[in-house]
């Protein structure tokens, strides 16, 4: 083919393009989708079952991915390569690895993707165009608050707290609770971004769960073999709290003496209020989370918007609420059957 | 030469060769040296809250429910086998009795023995794939772990039945978790049902001719086939079997955590095989021992209970466990290089 | 047809066949096979490379079937439907491979497939190994072979040398009140000392009444224990001949057939 024949195809085939991009603009032929960490936390599947029926309600295409582990990040980069290929137009994503998933995440903006994370913010958080989560921070404080004064002034400066966190490479919702509920009970947390900087001797260790019961149990025992007089002990989630239930148990330490506080608000978490297993836990709201990242998908691809932050935050918050039967004064909470109507899973 | 005129052949005496030999007829000993030694240097280290009887019987519990799958891989790796899905067969297994008694609304024993033979009939369609179409165990396993855990999830919903739910309605379940204190000791029923099976297995590979067998067909299998062993029967039980003791670890994972969870169980199957690789059984097949995956996984509960009490980041556990394992193999390979 | 007829000397084979045949597809194994071991006699059998031997080695011990001819053993008649049928007869073969499992020990080996069980309840529910039994009766066999000096048959058969697995192997082979054994290239892998050794062996089981096939290609060791040759070529038997009348030369020659074989067979 001569020159000119190239340039003329050329020509015709960019036209092509920018007609068909632009009439799917227009198009109602939308593609939202999610990926979360795993698939067998409740979390994450009330966050799917909310943004599924959203992308209902509006008319909207909806796929949705989940690694195989909590940490997988392999499974998430190729969930968000399969999304950008398939044209997707914008992403949820409940980030495994905070700062390994970033080049990834980059690549789907470049490619006109509108990015929000869900939960856990990204490293550094601006990766992701928008962030709706929860404020973890709050959430460990409102719980760590709670401690301190279900204590007192006096016990809470001789307690001994254990941190049942769930993993070693420090993920930021794992930092965030962390540090917050150091920071309500009144431990100086030194850098926020970092667990393990802190020196106050109430720190019994960190041990690591990794999100599940059976990591709960084992830290828990592993912390009491430390120091068998831990009477706090914070979880990163509920499955946590429930096997370092457990541990106290087996310990002789189910009498009331240790005061559980953990974060999810989930159905089975808030039961364990009721029962007395665990002290105080933030609820979150997972499903809003997710309904709420649809919503801004669509209007992102219907007129451009960005979704903008909460007042005098660097994310958008979609609430939490302290979980206790055993409130304290000066600190807002609902008690566990009034959290039974608002729990997921 | 001698003046006998019947042939023979002369001893290859020495002290190098006999401490040769004796390793070859006796390779427990290694890792049986490393526990100790362990046990030594964290007890100098850490003092008298690690070498309490409070704190052994404890990394006891906590590495029965890999034990239990450590116990079911050997078996596999004996006949030059290996099995990933052991941990979510485990899971899967638990999620049946859980779901068995709590949703189905059998009679809690009914859902026990239910759950213990999916377990048995996950191994048994690990073994049909491996025997019958002859496909690699590695390849085999790895599929049908992704197929037991996405059985979990769908049996399970992605739902924790709650401790107090089963505790309620089905308290055989948890049976496994019940404590009984001998002086100082503490042990589980778990723990004991782990000890009662090794020993059950240390019988049957050593003492009866099916052990022989699984040895033979691991080391050499064309030489098992030319003795006349059915070396596909041998395999395919071997399997089986190891899905029961998978099933089984279900029952004492329901213990131990309480509740009924389709969380936990994913690094399992390398734990296993963690355990059993430092306990000086070969990835080859054909060598190796009970007793040997027993100290392995006690091993691994040592340094990691001893590291953590030491006030050691977790990551020097997965540094130390790390170098353990290629000493293990290291030593196996030597073992075998020095006989040829 | 009926079975073979007496030999000069009236004797009847031990195990015999004729006409075997085998063809794997249009390659031609055995084209017309016949074979004679006569009691008590080691029978050497020479042929070059895919002169089909080994097919009919395996025929007659049981590892292949032929597509057509018959086998006898002592007279009678026998089809072997795999080699643990010819070992229930009493055709025992060691493989060139040996087929024993290194990592075991040699007691381990030798009753590999054929263990014993503890007598009474221990035997039948418990299904206890009777070891005490099975390693005396180890020792025995191998002290009955010379082969004492193995001090510890609790050894695994890697440690052993090539020569002292070689002793291993035949006596398992012996041990089971076999009338036939078929070695297959015993020497093949062993040096001089060694298999010297093997070959007072081989003499030693010939001693006690046991028939030997010995496949060898080597010429020497043939020549010297064998009592009389089987040359093998083409598929087929060519000649049998005596040691002590033709050369070793010869009997190559006969062998790759730059030499017609002798009309007269023995």
């Amino acid at each position: 083919m001569s020159k000119t024949s190239w340039l003329a195809s050329g020509a015709a085939v960019a036209a092509l393009c920018l007609g068909v991009s632009a009439a799917q603009a227009q198009d109602k032929d939308i593609l939202v989708g999610l990926i979360t960490k795993t698939d067998t936390n409740p979390f994450f599947v009330k966050m799917r079952e909310g943004a599924s029926a959203k992308a209902d309600e509006l008319g909207v295409k909806f796929q949705a991915f989940a690694g195989k582990f909590d940490g997988d990040n392999d499974t998430q980069v190729q969930a968000v390569e399969n999304l950008i290929a398939a044209g997707a137009s914008g992403i949820l994503i409940v980030a495994s690895d905070t700062k390994a998933i970033v080049p990834t995440i980059q690549k789907a903006k470049d490619a006109g993707l509108l990015v929000i994370a869900l939960d856990t913010p990204l490293e550094p958080m601006e990766a992701a165009q928008a962030t709706f989560a929860t404020d973890n921070f709050h959430a460990g404080q409102l719980i760590g608050e709670w401690a301190k004064r279900t204590l007192g002034d006096d016990a809470a400066a001789k307690a001994n707290i254990a941190f049942i966190d769930a993993h070693e490479s420090q993920p930021t919702v794992d930092v965030a609770r962390d540090q917050g509920f150091m920071d309500g009970f009144g431990i100086d947390i030194k850098d926020a971004a970092r667990r393990g900087d802190e020196d106050d001797p109430r720190i019994v260790g960190h041990e690591m769960g990794e999100g599940s019961e059976v990591g709960g149990r084992n830290g828990m025992e592993t912390l009491l073999q430390k120091n068998f007089d831990v009477n706090v002990v914070y979880t990163i989630n509920e499955p946590t709290a429930a096997g370092a239930w457990e541990a106290l148990k087996s310990a002789g330490k189910n009498d009331g003496s240790v005061l559980v506080t953990s974060v999810d608000g989930g159905c089975p978490g808030v039961k364990n209020v009721a029962d007395g297993v665990i002290g105080a836990t933030s609820m979150q709201f997972p499903l809003l989370m997710a309904s709420l990242g649809v919503e801004a998908i669509v209007e992102h691809a219907r007129n451009g918007t960005v979704p903008a932050p909460s007042e005098g935050l660097t994310f958008t918050n979609t609430g939490v609420k302290l979980v206790t039967d055993k409130p304290v004064e000066g600190l807002e909470s609902i008690t566990s059957d009034e959290a039974m109507k608002l729990c997921w899973g | 030469m001698s003046s006998d005129d019947t042939p023979h052949f002369s001893e290859r005496a020495g002290l190098g060769h006999r401490t040769i030999n004796f390793l070859h007829s006796n390779p427990t000993i290694i890792p049986l040296l490393v526990l100790l030694i362990g046990l030594a240097v964290f007890s100098a280290i850490v003092g008298k809250r690690f070498f309490h009887p409070f704190n052994l019987s404890l990394v006891l519990q906590q590495v029965t429910v890999i034990g239990m799958l450590a116990l079911a891989q050997t078996l596999i790796i004996l006949t030059a086998g290996i099995d990933l899905s052991v941990g979510a067969i485990m899971v899967l297994s638990s999620i049946a009795m859980g779901q068995m008694a709590l949703t189905l609304g059998l009679p809690p024993e009914i859902a026990l023995i239910g759950g213990i033979l999916v377990g048995a009939g996950c191994g048994a369609l690990n073994g049909l794939l491996i025997t019958w179409l002859r496909l690699p165990p590695f390849i085999v396993t790895l599929g049908t772990w992704s197929i037991f855990n996405a059985i979990v999830q769908f049996w399970s919903g992605g739902q924790t039945i709650r401790q107090q739910e089963i505790q309620a309605d089905a308290a055989i379940l948890q049976w496994t978790g019940t404590a009984m204190q001998f002086g100082a000791w503490r042990l589980t029923i778990g723990s004991v049902l782990m000890l009662g099976l090794a020993a059950f297995l240390w019988y049957m590979l050593n003492r009866t001719a099916y052990g022989r067998h699984v040895y033979a067909v691991g080391n050499d299998p064309e030489a098992a086939r030319l003795s006349g062993i059915r070396t596909r029967r041998v395999l395919f039980s071997a399997y089986l079997l190891a899905g029961l003791i998978c099933g089984l670890a279900g029952w004492v994972l329901i213990g131990r955590i309480g509740a009924v969870s389709p969380l936990g169980g994913g690094s399992a199957n390398l734990d296993s095989i963690t355990a059993v690789v430092i306990g000086g059984t070969s990835l080859f097949g054909g060598r190796g021992s009970i007793l040997g995956t027993l100290i392995g996984a006690l091993i691994v509960g040592f340094f990691r209970n001893g590291l953590a009490l030491a006030g050691l980041d977790v990551l020097w556990q997965e540094f130390s466990i790390g170098c353990l394992i290629i000493m293990a193999v290291g030593f196996d390979q030597w073992l075998r290089r020095i006989s040829n | 047809m009926s079975g073979p007829a007496p030999d000069a000397a009236g004797r009847l084979p031990i195990l015999a066949a004729r006409d075997l045949r085998k063809a794997y597809g249009r390659v031609v194994a055995m084209d017309g096979a016949d074979f004679d071991l006569y009691p008590g006699e080691i029978l050497g059998v020479i042929g070059d490379n895919g002169a089909g031997k080994s097919s009919m080695i395996a025929a007659l011990a049981g590892a292949v079937r032929p597509d057509s001819g018959e086998i006898w053993l002592n007279g009678q008649e026998v089809r072997f439907a795999n080699p643990m049928d010819a070992r229930a007869k009493g055709i025992e073969t060691v493989f060139q491979t040996l087929a024993m499992a290194p990592a075991l020990t040699i007691v381990d080996n030798l009753f590999l497939g054929r263990e014993y069980r503890k007598p009474g309840l221990r035997g039948r529910m418990f299904r206890a190994l009777d070891r005490g039994r099975m390693r005396a009766e180890a020792r025995r066999h191998l002290s009955e072979l010379g082969l004492a000096t193995i001090q510890n048959i609790d050894q695994v058969v890697e440690t052993l040398s090539g020569g002292q697995r070689q002793g291993v192997a035949v006596a398992r082979a012996c041990a089971f009140g076999s009338r036939v054994i078929i070695l297959d290239e015993p020497t093949a892998a062993l040096g001089v000392k060694e298999s010297r050794k093997v070959l007072d062996l081989i003499l030693d089981v010939r001693r006690r009444g046991i028939s030997v096939v010995l496949i060898s290609h080597n010429m020497p060791h043939v020549f010297e224990i064998a009592d009389r040759v089987h040359i093998h070529r083409l598929g087929r038997r060519i000649a049998q001949v005596s040691p002590a009348q033709i050369s070793m030369s010869d009997a190559v020659a006969i062998m790759t057939g730059a030499m017609a074989p002798p009309q007269v067979s023995i």
